[in-house]
């Protein structure tokens, strides 16, 4: 790892050096909006842009796009938060390994007055089939993200059929994080969302975690280089320079550094 | 089968018409406007086509000019008929002078710019031309907001600038005070002395003496009478034109002609 | 709800400050916008005035595509370009996805029909009076267009201030071609729907403030332009 590390800095080193190819050394990362909207990139791209004279610029939609855009061979790395998707990414030939990055957590966020009573509860079923019992509005993003796929699979799990009361009080709203955020907290629903979103997001209103704690609510994140093989435009060295870091003790202790108001949001968790 | 006067073929002693209608006839939605109408225009002659309102003198300029196509019938110019070149030997004035958006100056250089005069030549030939009509001091500006009389003065030097050989006037003057009727006339005059053939519809029979050598009477889309415009104006011989000149004079005269209503329009 | 106001005071302080990332972002907006709007009018303008001002068989169909058209949702115009210019579309070669390039792109493709319909308008209503002083001149097709045009010309101000407006606006497309990445391709509307996503709603009002200055600034540049031209055009 050490080693392909310095073949990835060597070969942004030797581009960055050619003043013909300046505007050539920058990847593109195909991510999710939790990871931008938390603030998290502004803190670790320009450390990596010190270290290496790389350009990272992020594309920030949901994982199910983010991964389409990464089949489309636009992106050079993919760094989302869905791990079979991911995995299925990786055996189609799309991507060329996947390594855990860090991970967070899922809440379930409410209102304070908490008509479905599952304030404080850390069995996340347990909860949900409560909040589907008492008929509370649950606002899901529906946008096939991440989170989403996360969220139906507890759903799942709970033995509650979604789909049927989609319309009723489970509302689809078909954005992103923070979209969804705005509108369940304007509408009174339940949301889950993953912790660091919520930590940083600017219009909870009086909402309050509800649901946290579960093992079932680890959110994992990994990242994955797109192939080059099946995109001769995939810029490899480039990208695995910026996968190696981000993998490396500095670039795992810069995410272990990002806080909000004294909170950390990630926690690296990367191979070692 | 119809009345048709005219002193045109004692007078003209083989002289070829510079233009010249044969069985023209034009329809909009159903009516029958120009309905086999005949008419020569001799060169450099002014000819006046006069007649009531809805006779169809209007649409006959635009007939004759080849800006609307007959149903039937043919112009003819200069015994060929009527194609580009024809059209561009010759140049109309409208009733409501139609301005660019642009200054005196540019209104005269645009209609020597579409006849490929480029250059000094055209500078000068715009120039000479906004002299003419003494417009000189307006060059500059916008001739949308010259005054109707001075724009009606540009409009028949936009229409001379490029040198017609004959030039069509409809109703020229029809909304002008005196004075800039009087500066139009002077300009048609000065054309027609530079050999200039004219063809002027117009209303006013003080105008027709004026200007007029020929005459040509137009009465529902046929030609009823043609002659020597002061001839024509005393001495009509056509019912038509009889009721016609009558009726004016007794509008300008308020007397009453005994045989208004004797000699009534034949169809 | 005391939310205008404390928008209004942000996006006062947020131009009295002359911050530099909100001065790159309008940068780009405008860069994007206008060289979007001009493109528009290379292509819209004669289109629009060659449906204006001439007869053809379809020619209503035409008009009636035109004004269709203006209707395009910019969404799935961002869609076409985005699938055109991905690395694995037809233009992917070309590299210009996530650059403003393919931003202009998007937009030119909103921002022309409405420059194509509205010149149609303007220069049919314009043709209609100058129809027979054409004919009786002799002015030829290409210079019938030409002198339409020239002669609209204020007018047509107004009508790519209508393309502006629609293009400085737009967020639909521009997110999706341009991926809103910091420093690169975000600008106005996507920094504003980025700022609605955080839930910083404030922020994002006063972003849009700030848009709404810049649209008013441009719109009275242009108008006083326009009030120059009139007096100088004939000096």
């Amino acid at each position: 790892m050490i080693r392909r590390g310095f073949l990835g800095l060597a070969a942004a080193t030797l581009l960055a050096g050619g003043a013909a190819m300046a505007d050539e050394t920058f990847i593109i990362v195909q991510s999710t909006t939790s990871t931008q909207n938390s603030g998290l990139f502004d803190h670790l791209l320009p450390m990596f842009r010190e270290k290496t004279g790389i350009e990272v610029r992020v594309v920030a939609v949901g994982t199910g796009q983010a991964i389409k855009n990464a089949e489309n061979g636009d992106g050079d790395v993919l760094f989302v938060h869905a791990k079979p998707a991911e995995e299925t990414f990786v055996a189609a030939g799309e991507g060329v390994s996947r390594s855990d990055v860090m991970y967070n957590d899922f809440v379930i966020v409410g209102p304070p007055a908490d008509p479905a009573g599952v304030a404080g509860s850390k069995d996340v079923a347990a909860a949900l089939a409560k909040i589907a019992a008492a008929g509370a509005p649950f606002a899901s993003r529906g946008d096939d993200s991440g989170t989403n796929k996360a969220e139906l699979r507890l759903w799942k799990e709970a033995g509650i059929d979604v789909k049927a009361a989609s319309g009723g009080w489970y509302r689809e709203t078909g954005s992103g994080m923070g979209a969804t955020l705005n509108t369940g907290v304007a509408m009174g629903a339940y949301i889950m969302t993953d912790r660091a979103t919520w930590i940083s997001f600017g219009n909870k209103g009086d909402y309050v975690i509800a649901v946290e704690g579960d093992p079932k609510l680890f959110n994992q994140y990994g990242i994955i280089l797109v192939n080059p093989a099946k995109h001769p435009n995939v810029k490899a060295d480039l990208g695995q320079a910026f996968i190696d870091w981000v993998l490396s003790d500095e670039g795992q202790a810069a995410i272990a550094g990002y806080k909000i108001n004294g909170e950390q949001l990630f926690f690296p968790n990367a191979p070692r | 089968m119809r009345e048709a006067v005219s002193d045109f073929l004692v007078d003209w002693a083989g002289e070829a018409p510079i233009l010249s209608a044969c069985s023209l006839a034009y329809s909009a939605e159903g009516k029958r406007l120009i309905d086999g109408l005949d008419l020569a225009i001799r060169p450099n002659r002014r000819t006046v086509v006069m007649g009531p309102n809805g006779a169809g003198k209007s649409l006959l300029l635009r007939l004759l000019h080849g800006l609307i196509r007959p149903d039937a019938g043919e112009v003819r110019w200069r015994g060929r008929p009527l194609d580009g070149a024809g059209r561009r030997a010759q140049a109309m004035v409208f009733q409501r002078p139609v301005m660019l958006r642009r200054s005196a100056f540019g209104n005269l250089t645009f209609a020597l710019a579409v006849r490929g005069v480029g250059g000094r030549e055209r500078t000068a030939r715009a120039s000479k031309a906004l002299a003419m009509a003494r417009l000189e001091e307006l060059s500059r500006q916008p001739a949308r907001v010259l005054s109707i009389g001075e724009q009606q003065r540009l409009a028949v030097a936009r229409a001379l600038v490029a040198g017609p050989e004959l030039l069509f006037l409809d109703e020229p003057t029809a909304s002008l005070d005196p004075a800039s009727t009087a500066a139009i006339e002077a300009l048609i005059d000065a054309a027609h002395r530079d050999g200039v053939t004219i063809v002027l519809v117009t209303h006013d029979l003080g105008q027709a003496r004026r200007l007029g050598d020929d005459l040509v009477f137009v009465d529902r889309g046929r030609v009823v009478e043609t002659g020597d415009a002061g001839r024509v104006l005393s001495a009509p011989r056509s019912v038509a034109a009889r009721a016609w000149v009558e009726g004016r004079l007794h509008l300008d005269a308020t007397v009453r002609s005994p045989n208004h209503n004797r000699n009534g329009r034949q169809t | 709800m005391d939310g205008f106001g404390a928008a209004l005071a942000d996006a006062l302080s947020l131009i009295l400050a002359g911050d530099a990332d909100l001065l790159e972002i309008i940068g780009l907006s405008l860069r994007v916008t206008l060289s979007a709007v001009v493109l528009s009018c290379l292509i819209g303008l004669p289109i629009g005035a060659a449906v204006g001002a001439f007869r053809f068989p379809g020619r209503a169909a035409a008009t009636v595509a035109l004004n269709a058209l203006m209707g395009l949702p910019p969404v799935v115009v961002g869609l076409i370009v985005y699938l055109a210019f991905s690395a694995s579309g037809p233009f992917g070669v070309l590299g210009w996805l996530y650059t403003p390039k393919a931003m202009i792109v998007a937009q030119t493709i909103i921002v022309t029909p409405i420059v194509a319909a509205l010149t149609r308008q303007v220069v049919e209503d314009l043709h209609r009076e100058y129809a027979e002083q054409f004919a009786s001149l002799g002015v030829g097709p290409m210079e019938r267009v030409l002198a339409l045009l020239w002669d609209a010309r204020f007018s047509l101000l107004t009508v790519a201030l209508a393309g502006f407006g629609r293009a400085v606006a737009e967020v639909g497309a521009v997110i999706i071609v341009g991926g809103n990445i910091n420093h690169v391709t975000r600008v106005m509307t996507t920094a504003i729907a980025l700022e609605t996503s955080k839930g910083n709603l404030e922020l994002a009002l006063a972003l849009g403030a700030v848009l709404l200055a810049i649209a008013l600034v441009v719109n009275a540049a242009v108008m006083a332009l326009r009030a120059a031209a009139v007096r100088s055009a004939y000096a």
